[in-house]
Protein backbone atom coordinates (compact mmCIF):
# COMPACT_ATOMS: atom_id res chain seq x y z
CA UNK A 1 0.00 0.00 0.00
CA UNK A 2 1.67 3.76 -0.66
CA UNK A 3 1.45 6.24 1.82
CA UNK A 4 -1.01 8.45 2.88
CA UNK A 5 -1.77 11.23 0.56
CA UNK A 6 -1.23 15.14 1.68
CA UNK A 7 -3.43 17.29 2.86
CA UNK A 8 -4.75 20.54 1.29
CA UNK A 9 -2.50 22.59 3.74
CA UNK A 10 0.80 20.60 3.02
CA UNK A 11 0.29 21.10 -0.48
CA UNK A 12 0.08 24.24 -0.43
CA UNK A 13 3.64 24.28 2.40
CA UNK A 14 4.86 22.21 -0.18
CA UNK A 15 3.90 24.77 -2.79
CA UNK A 16 5.36 27.71 -0.98
CA UNK A 17 8.74 26.24 -0.64
CA UNK A 18 9.00 27.71 -4.42
CA UNK A 19 8.64 31.06 -3.42
CA UNK A 20 12.63 32.85 -3.27
CA UNK A 21 12.77 35.97 -1.67
CA UNK A 22 11.77 39.48 -3.63
CA UNK A 23 9.75 37.49 -5.81
CA UNK A 24 6.05 38.56 -7.15
CA UNK A 25 3.28 36.04 -6.34
CA UNK A 26 0.10 35.36 -7.52
CA UNK A 27 -2.12 32.63 -6.11
CA UNK A 28 -5.35 30.93 -7.51
CA UNK A 29 -8.55 30.29 -5.42
CA UNK A 30 -8.88 27.22 -3.85
CA UNK A 31 -6.02 25.19 -2.68
CA UNK A 32 -3.68 28.00 -3.79
CA UNK A 33 -4.78 30.80 -1.99
CA UNK A 34 -3.23 28.69 2.08
CA UNK A 35 0.20 29.22 0.05
CA UNK A 36 0.49 32.61 1.92
CA UNK A 37 0.34 31.09 5.01
CA UNK A 38 3.32 29.32 4.16
CA UNK A 39 5.79 31.70 3.40
CA UNK A 40 9.33 30.94 4.85
CA UNK A 41 10.00 33.76 7.29
CA UNK A 42 13.20 34.74 6.14
CA UNK A 43 12.02 35.25 2.37
CA UNK A 44 10.17 38.50 1.46
CA UNK A 45 7.56 38.26 -1.32
CA UNK A 46 4.57 40.02 -2.58
CA UNK A 47 1.38 38.67 -3.18
CA UNK A 48 -0.56 40.27 -6.41
CA UNK A 49 -4.03 39.98 -7.16
CA UNK A 50 -5.90 40.26 -10.52
CA UNK A 51 -7.96 42.94 -9.03
CA UNK A 52 -5.30 45.33 -8.80
CA UNK A 53 -3.78 45.04 -5.33
CA UNK A 54 0.26 44.16 -4.83
CA UNK A 55 1.69 43.90 -1.45
CA UNK A 56 -1.02 43.12 0.61
CA UNK A 57 -1.38 41.34 4.34
CA UNK A 58 -3.03 38.06 5.41
CA UNK A 59 -6.29 36.96 4.72
CA UNK A 60 -8.58 37.75 7.20
CA UNK A 61 -11.48 35.95 9.14
CA UNK A 62 -13.15 38.42 11.12
CA UNK A 63 -16.15 40.66 9.88
CA UNK A 64 -15.49 43.07 12.16
CA UNK A 65 -12.06 43.74 10.85
CA UNK A 66 -13.05 43.25 7.09
CA UNK A 67 -13.47 45.91 4.73
CA UNK A 68 -14.79 45.62 1.32
CA UNK A 69 -12.81 48.16 0.09
CA UNK A 70 -9.91 45.94 0.33
CA UNK A 71 -10.41 42.20 -1.08
CA UNK A 72 -8.60 39.40 -2.89
CA UNK A 73 -9.29 37.96 -6.39
CA UNK A 74 -11.49 35.41 -4.70
CA UNK A 75 -14.05 38.42 -2.79
CA UNK A 76 -11.70 37.54 0.89
CA UNK A 77 -11.00 39.98 2.44
CA UNK A 78 -7.53 41.38 3.09
CA UNK A 79 -5.44 42.96 5.36
CA UNK A 80 -3.44 45.97 4.20
CA UNK A 81 0.51 45.99 4.54
CA UNK A 82 3.32 48.75 4.53
CA UNK A 83 4.70 48.98 0.90
CA UNK A 84 0.84 47.66 -0.33
CA UNK A 85 -0.38 49.25 -3.70
CA UNK A 86 -3.73 49.95 -5.36
CA UNK A 87 -3.78 49.95 -9.07
CA UNK A 88 -6.93 49.58 -11.30
CA UNK A 89 -7.58 46.38 -12.98
CA UNK A 90 -5.97 47.29 -16.49
CA UNK A 91 -2.71 48.09 -14.87
CA UNK A 92 -2.79 45.14 -12.74
CA UNK A 93 -3.07 42.47 -15.65
CA UNK A 94 -0.11 44.47 -17.17
CA UNK A 95 1.54 42.98 -14.70
CA UNK A 96 0.44 40.01 -15.42
CA UNK A 97 0.82 40.39 -19.40
CA UNK A 98 4.19 41.92 -19.40
CA UNK A 99 5.68 38.76 -17.41
CA UNK A 100 6.02 40.31 -14.30
CA UNK A 101 4.66 37.87 -12.18
CA UNK A 102 7.71 35.56 -10.84
CA UNK A 103 5.52 32.54 -9.94
CA UNK A 104 1.60 31.89 -10.12
CA UNK A 105 0.08 29.03 -8.28
CA UNK A 106 -2.70 27.77 -10.24
CA UNK A 107 -5.63 24.78 -9.34
CA UNK A 108 -6.08 22.48 -12.28
CA UNK A 109 -9.05 20.49 -13.44
CA UNK A 110 -6.19 18.58 -16.09
CA UNK A 111 -2.93 19.19 -16.80
CA UNK A 112 -1.70 17.01 -19.34
CA UNK A 113 1.96 15.88 -19.63
CA UNK A 114 2.92 18.41 -22.11
CA UNK A 115 1.97 21.09 -19.71
CA UNK A 116 -1.63 22.07 -20.85
CA UNK A 117 -4.15 22.81 -18.23
CA UNK A 118 -7.20 22.84 -18.14
CA UNK A 119 -9.11 24.47 -15.40
CA UNK A 120 -11.54 27.35 -16.29
CA UNK A 121 -14.85 25.01 -16.45
CA UNK A 122 -15.87 23.24 -13.46
CA UNK A 123 -16.41 19.79 -13.66
CA UNK A 124 -20.01 19.19 -15.06
CA UNK A 125 -20.61 23.04 -16.00
CA UNK A 126 -21.29 23.90 -19.61
CA UNK A 127 -19.83 27.32 -19.00
CA UNK A 128 -16.88 28.39 -18.00
CA UNK A 129 -15.24 31.28 -16.08
CA UNK A 130 -11.43 32.34 -17.79
CA UNK A 131 -11.51 35.07 -14.98
CA UNK A 132 -7.82 36.18 -15.24
CA UNK A 133 -6.25 32.93 -15.11
CA UNK A 134 -6.09 32.86 -18.80
CA UNK A 135 -3.55 35.28 -18.20
CA UNK A 136 -1.59 34.48 -15.33
CA UNK A 137 -1.17 30.58 -17.42
CA UNK A 138 0.01 32.43 -20.37
CA UNK A 139 2.10 34.69 -19.09
CA UNK A 140 4.08 34.11 -15.39
CA UNK A 141 7.38 33.20 -15.36
CA UNK A 142 6.79 30.36 -13.82
CA UNK A 143 3.62 28.34 -13.65
CA UNK A 144 3.16 25.83 -10.80
CA UNK A 145 -0.14 23.66 -11.35
CA UNK A 146 -1.37 23.17 -7.34
CA UNK A 147 -3.94 19.97 -7.52
CA UNK A 148 -4.89 16.39 -6.21
CA UNK A 149 -3.14 13.64 -8.10
CA UNK A 150 -6.36 11.92 -8.92
CA UNK A 151 -10.17 13.37 -8.28
CA UNK A 152 -12.01 12.18 -5.68
CA UNK A 153 -13.82 9.33 -7.95
CA UNK A 154 -9.98 8.23 -8.70
CA UNK A 155 -10.03 9.38 -12.20
CA UNK A 156 -6.48 11.27 -13.01
CA UNK A 157 -5.64 14.65 -13.30
CA UNK A 158 -2.71 14.32 -14.86
CA UNK A 159 -3.36 12.80 -17.93
CA UNK A 160 -1.70 12.01 -21.18
CA UNK A 161 -3.83 14.77 -23.26
CA UNK A 162 -6.52 16.84 -21.67
CA UNK A 163 -10.02 16.07 -22.36
CA UNK A 164 -11.92 19.44 -21.34
CA UNK A 165 -11.25 22.57 -22.61
CA UNK A 166 -7.71 24.16 -22.13
CA UNK A 167 -7.01 27.44 -20.28
CA UNK A 168 -3.79 27.55 -22.15
CA UNK A 169 -1.60 24.93 -24.00
CA UNK A 170 1.80 23.98 -22.86
CA UNK A 171 2.10 26.37 -19.91
CA UNK A 172 2.85 24.80 -16.69
CA UNK A 173 6.40 24.05 -15.30
CA UNK A 174 6.02 22.46 -12.53
CA UNK A 175 3.00 19.75 -11.12
CA UNK A 176 2.82 19.72 -7.51
CA UNK A 177 -0.06 17.31 -6.21
CA UNK A 178 -0.60 15.25 -2.98
CA UNK A 179 1.22 12.13 -4.06
CA UNK A 180 4.04 13.70 -6.21
CA UNK A 181 6.11 16.68 -7.30
CA UNK A 182 6.53 16.55 -11.02
CA UNK A 183 8.47 18.91 -13.92
CA UNK A 184 7.13 19.35 -17.32
CA UNK A 185 10.31 19.41 -19.62
CA UNK A 186 11.57 19.36 -23.20
CA UNK A 187 11.78 15.18 -22.44
CA UNK A 188 8.04 14.88 -20.81
CA UNK A 189 7.07 14.49 -17.17
CA UNK A 190 9.93 13.96 -15.08
CA UNK A 191 9.25 12.59 -11.71
CA UNK A 192 11.35 14.76 -9.05
CA UNK A 193 9.68 14.11 -5.14
CA UNK A 194 7.57 11.22 -3.67
CA UNK A 195 5.49 11.88 -0.94
CA UNK A 196 6.62 10.03 2.33
CA UNK A 197 5.61 6.20 1.68
CA UNK A 198 4.90 6.40 -2.27
CA UNK A 199 7.05 4.99 -4.62
CA UNK A 200 7.50 6.02 -9.01
CA UNK A 201 5.30 2.34 -9.75
CA UNK A 202 3.04 3.63 -7.37
CA UNK A 203 2.35 7.56 -9.17
CA UNK A 204 3.25 5.74 -12.70
CA UNK A 205 -0.15 3.12 -11.89
CA UNK A 206 -2.73 6.07 -11.16
CA UNK A 207 -2.22 7.98 -14.69
CA UNK A 208 -1.75 6.97 -18.44
CA UNK A 209 0.53 10.11 -18.75
CA UNK A 210 4.30 8.74 -19.55
CA UNK A 211 6.62 9.46 -16.07
CA UNK A 212 10.21 9.46 -16.44
CA UNK A 213 11.66 8.12 -13.72
CA UNK A 214 15.32 9.88 -12.89
CA UNK A 215 17.35 8.25 -10.46
CA UNK A 216 17.64 11.06 -8.09
CA UNK A 217 13.77 11.62 -6.91
CA UNK A 218 13.38 12.45 -3.37
CA UNK A 219 10.69 11.83 -0.70
CA UNK A 220 9.06 15.46 -0.38
CA UNK A 221 10.30 17.34 3.12
CA UNK A 222 7.92 20.00 4.16
CA UNK A 223 10.12 21.88 6.60
CA UNK B 1 -19.93 76.22 -16.12
CA UNK B 2 -19.31 72.99 -15.56
CA UNK B 3 -21.30 70.86 -13.70
CA UNK B 4 -22.07 67.10 -14.35
CA UNK B 5 -23.76 66.10 -11.40
CA UNK B 6 -26.64 65.03 -12.15
CA UNK B 7 -30.01 65.20 -9.42
CA UNK B 8 -30.76 61.18 -9.58
CA UNK B 9 -30.23 58.00 -10.53
CA UNK B 10 -33.53 57.64 -13.06
CA UNK B 11 -32.34 60.85 -14.93
CA UNK B 12 -28.78 59.48 -15.17
CA UNK B 13 -29.61 56.70 -17.10
CA UNK B 14 -32.80 58.22 -18.61
CA UNK B 15 -31.65 58.28 -22.65
CA UNK B 16 -30.51 54.47 -22.23
CA UNK B 17 -32.50 52.86 -25.13
CA UNK B 18 -32.97 48.95 -25.84
CA UNK B 19 -30.23 47.72 -27.62
CA UNK B 20 -27.06 49.15 -25.94
CA UNK B 21 -24.20 48.08 -24.94
CA UNK B 22 -23.44 49.07 -21.30
CA UNK B 23 -20.47 48.66 -19.71
CA UNK B 24 -20.52 47.28 -15.59
CA UNK B 25 -17.34 48.01 -13.69
CA UNK B 26 -17.94 45.58 -10.88
CA UNK B 27 -15.16 42.99 -10.06
CA UNK B 28 -17.18 40.63 -7.26
CA UNK B 29 -17.75 42.38 -4.65
CA UNK B 30 -20.34 45.01 -3.01
CA UNK B 31 -18.11 47.73 -2.92
CA UNK B 32 -16.46 48.45 -6.25
CA UNK B 33 -20.72 47.73 -7.76
CA UNK B 34 -22.44 50.35 -9.28
CA UNK B 35 -25.71 49.25 -7.49
CA UNK B 36 -27.99 51.93 -7.47
CA UNK B 37 -26.62 53.07 -11.10
CA UNK B 38 -27.84 48.92 -12.29
CA UNK B 39 -30.83 49.77 -10.02
CA UNK B 40 -32.37 52.34 -11.92
CA UNK B 41 -31.37 50.18 -15.89
CA UNK B 42 -33.52 47.89 -14.04
CA UNK B 43 -36.34 50.02 -13.24
CA UNK B 44 -36.32 51.84 -16.69
CA UNK B 45 -36.82 48.48 -18.18
CA UNK B 46 -34.64 48.49 -21.54
CA UNK B 47 -34.00 45.76 -23.46
CA UNK B 48 -31.69 43.35 -25.22
CA UNK B 49 -29.17 44.84 -24.02
CA UNK B 50 -25.54 44.10 -23.98
CA UNK B 51 -23.46 43.80 -21.03
CA UNK B 52 -19.58 43.90 -20.34
CA UNK B 53 -17.96 43.40 -17.45
CA UNK B 54 -16.37 40.79 -15.40
CA UNK B 55 -19.18 38.87 -14.19
CA UNK B 56 -22.92 37.93 -15.36
CA UNK B 57 -23.78 38.82 -11.63
CA UNK B 58 -25.08 36.96 -8.88
CA UNK B 59 -28.97 38.19 -9.07
CA UNK B 60 -31.48 39.04 -5.76
CA UNK B 61 -31.45 35.12 -4.88
CA UNK B 62 -28.23 34.02 -4.80
CA UNK B 63 -27.15 37.43 -3.68
CA UNK B 64 -29.11 36.61 -0.43
CA UNK B 65 -27.74 33.00 0.23
CA UNK B 66 -24.12 34.59 -0.28
CA UNK B 67 -24.87 37.12 2.03
CA UNK B 68 -25.37 34.55 4.55
CA UNK B 69 -22.74 32.50 4.04
CA UNK B 70 -20.30 35.03 3.55
CA UNK B 71 -21.19 36.67 7.01
CA UNK B 72 -18.66 35.17 8.89
CA UNK B 73 -16.35 36.73 6.66
CA UNK B 74 -17.92 39.98 5.30
CA UNK B 75 -20.60 42.19 5.88
CA UNK B 76 -22.66 42.24 2.61
CA UNK B 77 -24.98 45.31 2.34
CA UNK B 78 -28.05 45.28 1.17
CA UNK B 79 -27.67 47.36 -1.30
CA UNK B 80 -25.72 45.17 -3.33
CA UNK B 81 -27.62 44.83 -6.62
CA UNK B 82 -25.82 43.41 -9.59
CA UNK B 83 -25.27 42.84 -13.14
CA UNK B 84 -27.84 39.72 -12.56
CA UNK B 85 -30.99 41.97 -11.54
CA UNK B 86 -30.62 42.59 -15.07
CA UNK B 87 -30.04 39.31 -16.74
CA UNK B 88 -32.58 37.61 -14.44
CA UNK B 89 -35.31 40.29 -15.29
CA UNK B 90 -34.71 39.16 -19.30
CA UNK B 91 -33.07 42.65 -20.08
CA UNK B 92 -29.95 41.18 -20.91
CA UNK B 93 -29.36 39.49 -24.68
CA UNK B 94 -25.95 39.28 -24.72
CA UNK B 95 -22.59 39.32 -22.60
CA UNK B 96 -18.97 40.08 -23.05
CA UNK B 97 -17.89 38.92 -19.81
CA UNK B 98 -14.60 37.20 -17.82
CA UNK B 99 -16.36 35.41 -14.99
CA UNK B 100 -19.70 34.26 -16.17
CA UNK B 101 -19.96 30.65 -14.23
CA UNK B 102 -20.25 30.61 -10.71
CA UNK B 103 -17.37 29.43 -9.01
CA UNK B 104 -19.54 26.28 -7.79
CA UNK B 105 -22.29 24.24 -8.64
CA UNK B 106 -24.96 26.70 -8.61
CA UNK B 107 -26.18 28.24 -11.68
CA UNK B 108 -25.92 32.51 -11.94
CA UNK B 109 -29.11 33.31 -13.74
CA UNK B 110 -26.43 34.62 -16.94
CA UNK B 111 -25.37 30.99 -17.02
CA UNK B 112 -28.88 29.86 -16.79
CA UNK B 113 -30.01 32.59 -19.92
CA UNK B 114 -27.25 30.66 -21.98
CA UNK B 115 -28.41 27.03 -21.47
CA UNK B 116 -31.55 28.38 -22.25
CA UNK B 117 -30.61 30.23 -25.08
CA UNK B 118 -32.00 33.37 -24.45
CA UNK B 119 -28.37 34.98 -23.68
CA UNK B 120 -25.20 35.18 -25.80
CA UNK B 121 -21.37 34.41 -24.13
CA UNK B 122 -18.66 36.53 -25.40
CA UNK B 123 -15.71 35.04 -23.48
CA UNK B 124 -12.55 36.19 -22.74
CA UNK B 125 -9.71 36.94 -19.95
CA UNK B 126 -9.91 40.16 -18.02
CA UNK B 127 -6.73 41.39 -19.67
CA UNK B 128 -7.82 41.10 -23.28
CA UNK B 129 -11.05 42.44 -21.85
CA UNK B 130 -9.19 45.62 -20.64
CA UNK B 131 -7.35 45.99 -23.36
CA UNK B 132 -10.11 46.27 -25.49
CA UNK B 133 -11.70 48.74 -23.32
CA UNK B 134 -8.54 50.40 -22.86
CA UNK B 135 -8.13 50.69 -26.66
CA UNK B 136 -11.72 52.04 -26.88
CA UNK B 137 -10.98 55.11 -24.80
CA UNK B 138 -7.08 56.00 -26.65
CA UNK B 139 -8.78 55.76 -29.68
CA UNK B 140 -6.82 52.22 -30.54
CA UNK B 141 -8.51 49.86 -33.45
CA UNK B 142 -6.92 46.58 -32.66
CA UNK B 143 -4.14 45.09 -31.13
CA UNK B 144 -2.20 41.88 -30.49
CA UNK B 145 -1.71 39.54 -27.68
CA UNK B 146 -0.73 36.36 -26.88
CA UNK B 147 -3.77 35.40 -24.50
CA UNK B 148 -5.73 32.81 -25.93
CA UNK B 149 -4.04 31.39 -28.70
CA UNK B 150 -4.89 27.70 -28.76
CA UNK B 151 -7.69 27.73 -26.97
CA UNK B 152 -11.79 28.77 -27.42
CA UNK B 153 -10.47 32.67 -27.28
CA UNK B 154 -8.42 31.92 -30.59
CA UNK B 155 -12.03 31.17 -32.98
CA UNK B 156 -12.21 33.12 -35.68
CA UNK B 157 -9.66 35.59 -34.82
CA UNK B 158 -6.22 36.66 -36.78
CA UNK B 159 -3.00 34.63 -35.52
CA UNK B 160 0.02 36.47 -36.23
CA UNK B 161 3.65 35.49 -35.57
CA UNK B 162 5.64 38.10 -33.77
CA UNK B 163 9.59 37.51 -32.91
CA UNK B 164 8.50 33.46 -32.89
CA UNK B 165 5.44 34.04 -30.60
CA UNK B 166 2.09 33.84 -32.00
CA UNK B 167 -0.16 36.62 -31.05
CA UNK B 168 -4.19 37.15 -31.67
CA UNK B 169 -5.72 40.39 -32.66
CA UNK B 170 -8.16 41.62 -30.60
CA UNK B 171 -10.41 44.84 -31.06
CA UNK B 172 -10.89 48.14 -29.60
CA UNK B 173 -14.58 47.45 -27.16
CA UNK B 174 -16.43 50.55 -27.43
CA UNK B 175 -19.74 50.36 -25.48
CA UNK B 176 -22.41 53.56 -25.41
CA UNK B 177 -22.60 53.70 -21.59
CA UNK B 178 -20.35 52.89 -18.63
CA UNK B 179 -21.75 52.38 -15.61
CA UNK B 180 -18.82 52.83 -12.71
CA UNK B 181 -18.48 53.00 -9.03
CA UNK B 182 -15.98 55.86 -7.54
CA UNK B 183 -15.50 57.06 -3.95
CA UNK B 184 -15.23 60.77 -4.35
CA UNK B 185 -15.75 63.24 -7.70
CA UNK B 186 -16.25 67.08 -8.06
CA UNK B 187 -18.23 68.82 -10.45
CA UNK B 188 -15.65 68.31 -13.47
CA UNK B 189 -16.26 64.74 -12.90
CA UNK B 190 -12.70 63.72 -11.48
CA UNK B 191 -12.71 60.89 -9.79
CA UNK B 192 -11.11 59.11 -6.88
CA UNK B 193 -12.01 55.67 -5.46
CA UNK B 194 -11.10 53.02 -2.42
CA UNK B 195 -8.68 50.50 -2.44
CA UNK B 196 -9.93 47.52 -4.50
CA UNK B 197 -13.50 48.66 -5.79
CA UNK B 198 -11.22 50.71 -7.73
CA UNK B 199 -10.35 47.66 -10.02
CA UNK B 200 -12.60 47.59 -13.65
CA UNK B 201 -14.18 51.38 -13.19
CA UNK B 202 -11.46 53.36 -14.12
CA UNK B 203 -10.55 51.27 -16.72
CA UNK B 204 -14.16 51.41 -17.97
CA UNK B 205 -14.35 54.95 -17.73
CA UNK B 206 -14.05 57.06 -21.06
CA UNK B 207 -14.53 53.62 -23.04
CA UNK B 208 -18.27 54.36 -23.56
CA UNK B 209 -19.74 57.47 -24.91
CA UNK B 210 -21.23 58.17 -22.00
CA UNK B 211 -19.78 57.34 -19.00
CA UNK B 212 -21.62 57.83 -15.61
CA UNK B 213 -20.18 57.70 -11.99
CA UNK B 214 -21.88 56.37 -8.84
CA UNK B 215 -20.14 57.86 -6.06
CA UNK B 216 -20.24 58.46 -2.35
CA UNK B 217 -19.43 61.59 -1.59
CA UNK B 218 -19.55 65.34 -3.72
CA UNK B 219 -16.53 67.83 -2.76
CA UNK B 220 -15.58 71.04 -3.90
CA UNK B 221 -13.20 71.80 -6.87
CA UNK B 222 -9.80 71.86 -5.33
CA UNK B 223 -10.66 69.28 -2.56
CA UNK B 224 -9.22 66.79 -4.78
CA UNK B 225 -5.18 66.33 -4.54
CA UNK B 226 -4.33 66.87 -8.55
CA UNK B 227 -1.89 64.60 -7.67
CA UNK B 228 -3.83 60.90 -6.48
CA UNK B 229 -7.40 62.12 -9.32
CA UNK B 230 -7.51 58.60 -11.08
CA UNK B 231 -9.74 59.05 -13.35
CA UNK B 232 -9.76 62.52 -14.94
CA UNK B 233 -13.02 64.14 -15.24
CA UNK B 234 -12.74 64.43 -19.24
CA UNK B 235 -13.92 60.48 -19.19
CA UNK B 236 -16.90 61.20 -17.46
CA UNK B 237 -20.03 62.85 -18.28
CA UNK B 238 -22.42 62.52 -14.97
CA UNK B 239 -22.30 62.33 -11.51
CA UNK B 240 -24.88 60.94 -9.07
CA UNK B 241 -24.55 60.20 -5.68
CA UNK B 242 -25.62 57.61 -3.89
CA UNK B 243 -28.12 57.68 -0.86
CA UNK B 244 -26.78 57.70 2.84
CA UNK B 245 -29.51 55.09 4.01
CA UNK B 246 -29.90 52.02 1.62
CA UNK B 247 -32.99 51.98 -0.54
CA UNK B 248 -35.26 49.41 -2.51
CA UNK B 249 -33.88 48.89 -5.94
CA UNK B 250 -37.84 49.26 -7.16
CA UNK B 251 -38.08 52.60 -5.95
CA UNK B 252 -37.76 55.40 -8.40
CA UNK B 253 -35.02 57.80 -6.82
Amino acid sequence: MPGERLDEQVMALRAAKEFQDGMIINLGVGIPTYCSNFVPPEREVLFHSENGVIGFGPIIDNPDDADDTLINAGAQPISSKPGMAIMDHAESLCIIRGGHVDITVLGAVQVSEKGDLANYIIPGKQIGSLGGGQDLAFCAKKVIALTTFTTKDGDPKIVKECTQSLTAPRCVHRIITDIAVLDVTPEGLVLREVAPGWTAEDVQALTDAKIIVPPDVEEMTLL
Amino acid sequence: MINKIVGSFDEAVADMVDGATVMIGSFGGPAECPSYLIAAVARKGVKDLTIVGNTGGWGPDLLAILRERMAVILTIPEDWYDPGLLVGRGQVKKGVLCFPAAPARVLTPFEQGVLQGQVELELMGQGTLCERMRAARGGIAAFYTPVGVGTVVEEGKEVREFNGRKYLLEHALKGDYSLIRAHKADRYGNLVYRGTARTFNPVMAGASTVTIAEVDEVVELGELDPECVVTPGVYVQRVVVRPKELRPWDEAM
